[in-house]
């Protein structure tokens, strides 16, 4: 029998084959297994994922009993890449993977939260406070401009599509994070080529627990938490607000100042409780095992009615069939979110609401709601924000959205050619949301007869998108020569369905409903040989044909080719049982992937777009609804990625300190840049083209150490840092000194403004300002601007790119301790040389702001009396503040009781701490932004209590 | 399977191929009503499917960046906002960066791209092919006048404001390719052969539903090609600008008895669409914008105004005039006078500040009884933009005899003295022959047609909107006014458009 070294169970599913041949069976549930026709001689192999292999030589033994040691680096050895898996230590790309253990505690309900600080060349930046919050999800920075540039999420072999849901959050939150096995991260072209088109900002991909064959073991998850709000944003107080008006309005002004002190953001943000269940059961038999699981996540946000709730399920079965040459692995994940989202315009409206006025006033005609009327009746000035309390509870944000994820594959070992496996893959990705809502009645204007009518909304989304994978895997090992050969080719389809309607209704008899379905459809045949020679020599090479339907036939099919070397030095006879280096790997790779992804599903074809009937156009009597033609071009072809990738992946001491240090280079050509059209060419003003070039640049460096590592005692501190640099290196059809860059970056307080710019020579994203004129006393001057090309006038022509928001460098520390039965670990965070526009400043911080009409006045913030600003300076350089930061993100402390109410049970009990500790200059409430700081839902600090119990 | 990558014929009752429209009768009418729209609205939802992008959809409107251009660049308007470089318009400062003259450029462009394209798509060839019967092919010949009238009115346009860009046709190819730019005489020629050529499909003056380009709209344009003839081409046409005015004079249009009611919410019913040429046609319930009057409704209401006065939800308060407007009136006495005074002053210290310069409450959302427009939320108006109406037409007369024109001085005096007779409800304020001259008939244009659109063009006719001759508050960037150079008679080339073609010229001096 086979039984575990450290705890003597018995271990099922352990391969037990004679070496070199094909004979071989599997232990039984009790680890008991009968292997036949064993000759003297044989040599006996036991082997097990996540355990060392042993090999026991036959000498007549009537029992070989075995234990089996689990390896806890062997464990992480197996790394996924697209249509297979390698050994970590063979393998030649950039891949992180990321465990259960590693992973970020606490209140988390996404897979970008668990990894968030973890890895070299990854960078998440979570889009605000409010639970289940979306993310953006950077792998080496973007690698595009205008088209998309988020990873490739692959769902147990299912790559997934990458946008939201219509009602629903994070589209990462549709999984439950208590069902995720581990998580690979696939960075250089090499290791992502595979997957071809889509691949081209990296792969994530996500693989869920499994079962194990065993008796029925239950495991149970609970956990509850608490967040509180770290800072609001420095309004004006009332004292302030009364002196400033009294200073600077005029008598009508004066006249509006109330008698109350009144602080919006106390009175809109709460403290706010969450609680997580889940629990999960596995078993199974030699032929079949399962796991299923469920969970609910209920999660209050700190903005008052804000509410985040999911339930999810998910079944995990495989069966082996035929001396397992016949294999079936079923996944399915399914959930549905149930959100209040309620209205986040109350953020920036409790900033900006004259903190002189009640909540609450007798008149009952809003409510009793304090709203801002016309001066001669009681109807509302609906262009003056609304009270920020009405906004929460007097509008109505609702969303649900349900997700399917599942697959079936097969794979089938030939029976007359064992190394060849055939495998067959169907899967699925359904979503469907809704979000609803709108006024309530007392919300509305009454108008001229006393009347309201409140809009409302139902917006109903679809997305349907089917998956077949069908390939081909040879895998043998040449004793002779010492070659090992994995060879794998096949065909990929993918088709993505976006059947949508849309609804509103404004109250007064202005309907209009937009009903529409979009498909995309993505087509691949790949190959990829994997070479091994005398287990030193490493050789990767893969080849993958993408089509598209978003291109015409002529341009639809790319080719997208990579290579990869690897070393691994510690096998040559010089360092071979070296105390010094245990491990030590070289690895080189090239790589073209390609990207389609522009926001238009249609973009080089044909088509004309109908108007809603808010739109159409009179003639005499009638209403004519209009057509028109939409922009295309034909031309478009795929953009295409150039990654070098050079790494060295290292173990000294017997592993105690192991890591990663890859250096990479991308260059993006074809670029897809939705750009001018040429005066009188196609339709509307702009389209996509493939223009310019954009370059990529950084360097990862990760490490493990273990300073200490016995029986009793553990402590592991693990860091990981990246420097990266990008830059435009083409734009434009033909050099144009003159030509000012594409404008980006919309910001709020004036309309249409922008404050961000591509340009050649520049990052992408970087800012496009004036310069600040400062005063002898150092102050920055009211409305002065300087003359930076001294033409005497100071005008659109002065501006220049400053600073930018993507970082120069991020890192991770994080730390785990464990002693006995304890655990502690702490996960710190940084970034230096990311710059943030301060929008809630530039909008709210001159006096203008604040005195704009005689019916209304309107609250601003503390900077106002640092600037002294009259006037709005929304383009100057002032408002671009160095947002660099070390967060404690968390901070965790557990206690495992072994032997809860009997033997085979444990309990674990973690207290956690989330969001613990921002250090940085930053003025701003947090300096984690995506770069333009407007009215960000504020991060809470959350405190987090959690259950695990396992039977 | 690989078929599936053919996606040319989307399941989608909101995008339709091109087989889809043209097979379909009914889809004629929805494409010409989409070249009217592109004056009217800013894409085919209220907001969210914008024809012009890199833009803010509400400034990407037709009436509006064409209004900014004409307007706030004079004497009559100053705005206080700090969207981008509004202010510099004032100023007269701006460059080829600037992201409105950008954005009106595009949509100029954007109005002779479609209309190309519905004259390619409906050549008696394509019209047979695909089997149209005779009623909707002869409906067709009427629209394709109505498109080439467009296109003419949008390259006039680009004349009028760029001098000279590429011209660009159904005729051009439809594939990629890098237009070349003709010269703003050869613009002036295709204008002018465009109209002359069109004027005979189109419907006779009232023989058609308003508002829709008739004959009469094709004269005025053709008018006022001619009447600014000089300074586009060097060449005086004021006899032919007399021609077409006196045409349009004797097509039946007349005066409407309210000058206020002219820019109300009903100014198409309430009889002021009997004095409008050419107009473009808002509605508060069925064509949105965030442009167009709902703009010049809610844009110069602030201070102490009240939005319900005006039909609307709240003011967005931005522009108000100078004092160098204020000053042509007689105040007190002249209806045209519409200045807002309280809690306002004349002369401007703060220029962000909505309350320095006197505001003007001429577009309204209300009608003739003072009741407010269809547009229950007060967003969006129902007032319709007069681009061309008959008192335009008899001060033009006027002042193309003063320049020897041609016609008579009795006929001038007598078409301006009805405008002023409307304007003061008198006969008292005639005037003679004696203070009849051409520097009275540009300050009554600014009396009578002040923020409609006419301010540039006009002091660029009489010479005064550049230089030192004529200086107002704030020109060239200073309270009192300064001299600004005469390059800025025509404002640059955008240099988006310049980066997307290097066969076009940037003006001189920018």
């Amino acid at each position: 029998s086979v039984s575990e070294t450290a705890t003597g169970l018995p271990v099922p599913g352990v391969n037990v084959i004679i070496k070199g041949t094909s004979t071989g069976t599997i232990t039984d549930f009790d680890g008991n297994y009968i292997l036949q026709n064993v000759a003297n001689g044989d040599v006996v192999v036991f082997s097990f994922l996540g355990f060392a292999t042993k090999e026991i030589p036959y000498t007549g033994q009537a029992t070989i009993d075995v234990s089996l040691e689990e390896d806890a680096a062997t464990l992480d050895e197996i790394v996924l890449i697209g249509y297979g898996s390698v050994k970590k230590k063979d393998a030649t790309g950039s891949v992180s993977t990321i465990s259960p253990e590693e992973f970020n505690k606490g209140a988390v309900v996404a897979a970008d939260q668990l990894i968030q600080g973890k890895v070299a060349g990854i960078q998440v930046i979570n889009g605000g406070g409010s639970p289940g919050e979306g993310a953006q999800i950077r792998i080496r920075s973007g690698s595009s401009l205008n088209a998309n540039n988020d990873p490739l999420y692959v769902i147990d072999g299912v790559p997934v599509d990458s946008g939201g849901i219509e009602g629903g959050r994070n589209p990462l939150a549709t999984i439950n994070q208590n069902d995720i096995e581990s998580i690979n991260i696939l960075k250089d072209a090499s290791a992502t080529a595979i997957y071809g088109v889509r691949a081209s900002n990296g792969v994530v991909i996500v693989t869920t627990k499994r079962g194990k064959s065993g008796e029925l073991k239950i495991s149970y998850n609970s956990t509850y938490s608490y967040s509180t709000i770290n800072k609001t944003v420095d309004a004006l107080t009332p004292v302030q607000f009364r002196e400033y008006v009294n200073a600077n309005g005029n008598e009508a002004q004066i006249g509006l100042i109330g008698d109350s002190n009144t602080n919006w953001q106390d009175l809109i943000y709460r403290d706010a409780f969450g609680t997580d269940q889940s629990v999960s059961a596995t078993g199974g038999k030699d032929f079949y095992n399962y796991r299923v699981s469920t969970g609910f996540a209920n999660y209050a946000g700190i903005l008052k009615r804000d509410n985040f709730q999911r339930t999810t399920m998910s079944a995990a079965l495989t069966f082996r069939f035929l001396d397992d040459h016949l294999r079936f692995d079923i996944n399915n994940n399914n959930s549905i979110i149930e959100s209040n989202y309620s209205n986040r315009g109350a953020i920036g409206s409790a900033i900006a609401f004259d903190p002189t006025q009640p909540v609450y006033v007798d008149d009952q005609t809003y409510g009793g709601y304090f709203r801002w009327t016309n001066p001669n009746n009681n109807r509302l000035n609906t262009l003056a924000p609304a009270n920020p309390l009405a906004l929460i509870n007097q509008t109505d944000n609702y969303g649900k959205a349900f997700r399917s994820i599942g697959n079936l594959q097969t794979e089938y070992k030939m029976h007359f050619l064992p190394e060849l496996k055939a495998v067959l893959n169907l899967g699925y990705d359904m979503l469907s949301g809704r979000s609803y809502g709108g006024e309530q009645l007392e919300f509305v204007s009454i108008n001229a007869d006393g009347e309201r009518s409140p809009s409302s909304y139902n917006n109903v989304q679809n997305k349907e998108n089917r998956l077949l994978d069908a390939y081909l895997n040879y895998n043998k090992y040449f004793e002779g020569s010492g070659t090992n050969i994995d060879l794998t080719g096949g065909y990929n389809y993918q088709d993505f369905r976006y059947p949508t309607t849309f609804f509103t209704d404004d109250g007064n008899g202005v309907i209009v409903e937009v009903s529409n379905e979009t498909r995309l459809n993505l087509q691949s045949y790949f190959a990829r040989l994997n070479l091994t020679q005398s287990d030193k020599y490493l050789l990767t090479l893969s080849i993958r044909r993408d089509g598209t339907s978003r291109f015409t036939e002529e341009n639809r099919w790319g080719n997208f080719p990579a290579a990869a070397i690897g070393w691994k030095v510690n096998e040559e006879n010089f360092l071979k049982g070296s105390d010094i280096v245990s491990n030590l790997k070289f690895r080189g790779s090239w790589g073209i992937t390609g990207q389609q992804e522009v926001g238009d599903i249609y973009p080089s074809l044909p088509l004309y777009q109908t108007g809603t009937n808010t739109v159409a156009y009179q003639f005499g009597n009638q209403f004519v609804q209009t057509i028109r033609p939409q922009p295309y071009n034909t031309n478009l072809v795929w953009e295409e990625t150039e990654t070098y990738n050079a790494g060295i992946d290292f173990g000294f001491f017997d592993e105690r300190v192991t890591g990663a240090i890859d250096a990479y280079e991308r260059t993006t050509t074809d670029l897809l840049v939705f750009t001018n059209n040429p005066q009188g060419v196609g339709f509307s003003n702009a389209d996509d083209y493939n223009i310019g070039t954009l370059e990529n640049r950084g360097l990862e460096i990760a490490a493990d150490v273990y300073p200490f590592r016995n029986d009793n005692l553990t402590w592991r501190l693990g860091g990981n840092i990246t420097f990266q640099e990008s830059k435009i290196t083409e734009l434009t059809l033909i050099e144009d000194p003159d030509y000012t860059g594409l404008d980006i970056g919309g910001i709020g307080g004036a309309t249409g403004n922008t404050i961000q710019n591509h340009q050649v020579g520049y990052a992408p994203y970087s800012f496009f300002v004036f310069e600040q004129a400062y005063g002898a006393d150092g102050r920055p001057l009211d409305g002065v601007y300087v003359d930076r090309n001294q033409d005497g006038i100071v005008n659109e022509a002065d501006k220049y790119r400053y600073r930018k928001p993507a970082s120069d460098v991020y890192y991770g520390i994080n730390t785990d301790l464990n002693y006995a039965n304890w655990n502690f670990n702490m996960s710190w965070r940084g970034s230096w040389g990311n710059y943030n526009y301060n929008n809630v400043d530039s909008r709210l911080g001159y006096g203008d702001a604040l005195l704009i009409f005689d019916t209304y006045v309107t609250n601003g913030v503390e900077n106002l009396l640092e600037t002294n600003f009259t006037q709005a300076q929304y383009q100057s350089d002032y408002y671009i503040q160095d947002a660099s930061f070390v967060k404690l993100d968390n901070a965790s402390i557990g206690y495992t009781f072994d032997s809860f109410l009997n033997d085979s049970n444990s309990l674990t009990i973690t207290a956690t701490g989330q969001n613990l500790l921002i250090i940085s200059d930053y003025s701003g409430i947090d300096p984690e932004t995506y770069g333009i700081d407007n009215n960000l839902y504020p991060r809470p600090m959350n405190f987090v209590l959690g259950f695990n119990f396992n039977f | 399977c690989t078929d599936d990558l053919d996606q040319s014929n989307p399941n989608s009752d909101t995008l339709l191929s091109a087989d889809r429209v043209y097979s379909n009768p009914e889809s004629y009418i929805q494409l010409v009503a989409k070249l009217y729209a592109g004056l009217a609205t800013t894409g085919q939802a209220t907001t969210g499917a914008a024809d012009i992008s890199q833009i803010d959809e509400g400034e990407s409107q037709y009436i509006r960046g064409y209004w900014l251009m004409q307007e706030l660049t004079t004497d009559e308007a100053i705005i206080g906002w700090n969207d981008g470089t509004i202010k510099d318009f004032h100023y007269q400062t701006w460059t080829s960066g600037d992201r409105f003259i950008n954005a009106t450029f595009n949509r100029l462009d954007f109005q002779v791209k479609n209309c190309n394209e519905f004259l390619r798509q409906t050549t008696q060839e394509k019209m047979d092919a695909r089997g149209l019967s005779g009623d909707i092919q002869s409906e067709i010949q009427t629209y394709r006048a109505e498109a080439r009238f467009l296109r003419a009115l949008s390259y006039y346009h680009f004349i009028d404001l760029f001098g000279s860009v590429g011209l660009v046709t159904e005729d051009s190819p439809t594939d990629f390719f890098l237009p070349e730019q003709v010269s703003r005489q050869q613009l002036f020629d295709f204008v002018e052969a465009e109209l002359l050529a069109t004027m005979e499909d189109l419907p006779e003056v009232g023989a058609i539903e308003y508002p829709r380009a008739d004959k009469g709209a094709a004269w005025m344009l053709l008018a006022n090609v001619y009447l600014n003839a000089e300074v586009y081409t060097g060449n005086p046409r004021y006899t032919d600008a007399m021609t077409y005015t006196q045409k349009v004079i004797n097509a039946g249009y007349s005066l409407h008895d309210n000058y206020e009611e002219l820019f109300l919410a009903d100014n198409d019913q309430n009889g002021a669409q009997n004095e409008f040429i050419f107009a473009v046609a808002f509605d508060g319930i069925n064509t949105q914008t965030y442009g167009g009057t709902t703009f010049l409704t809610h844009a110069p209401v602030g201070g102490s105004m009240d939005p319900d006065n005006f039909g609307i939800n709240g003011g967005w308060a931005g522009i108000r005039t100078t004092s160098a407007l204020v000053n042509k009136f007689q105040i007190g006495e002249d209806s045209r006078e519409q200045f807002y005074t309280d809690g306002q002053t004349l002369e401007i210290e703060d220029v962000s500040s909505f309350t320095d310069g006197y505001a003007i409450s001429k577009w309204k959302n209300v009608d003739v009884e003072g009741n407010p427009g269809k547009d229950q939320t007060g967003d969006f108006v129902d007032t319709d933009f007069p681009i061309y109406r008959l008192a335009d037409a008899y001060l033009m007369y006027a002042e193309i005899f003063l320049r020897g024109g041609g016609g008579t001085q009795a006929d001038a005096l007598n078409y301006v003295n009805l405008v002023r007779q409307r304007a003061f409800n008198d006969n008292n304020h005639n005037i003679s022959g004696n203070d009849f001259n051409l520097n009275f008939i540009l300050d009554e244009r600014a009396r009578e047609l002040h923020w409609e659109a006419h301010r540039r063009t006009d002091l660029i006719r009489f010479n005064k909107f550049t230089g030192g001759t004529y200086i107002w508050p704030w020109k060239g960037n200073v309270a009192n006014g300064a001299p600004t150079p005469s390059f800025r008679d025509l404002f640059p080339i955008p240099s988006n458009s310049l980066a997307g073609n290097p066969n076009l010229t940037q003006n001189p001096g920018y």
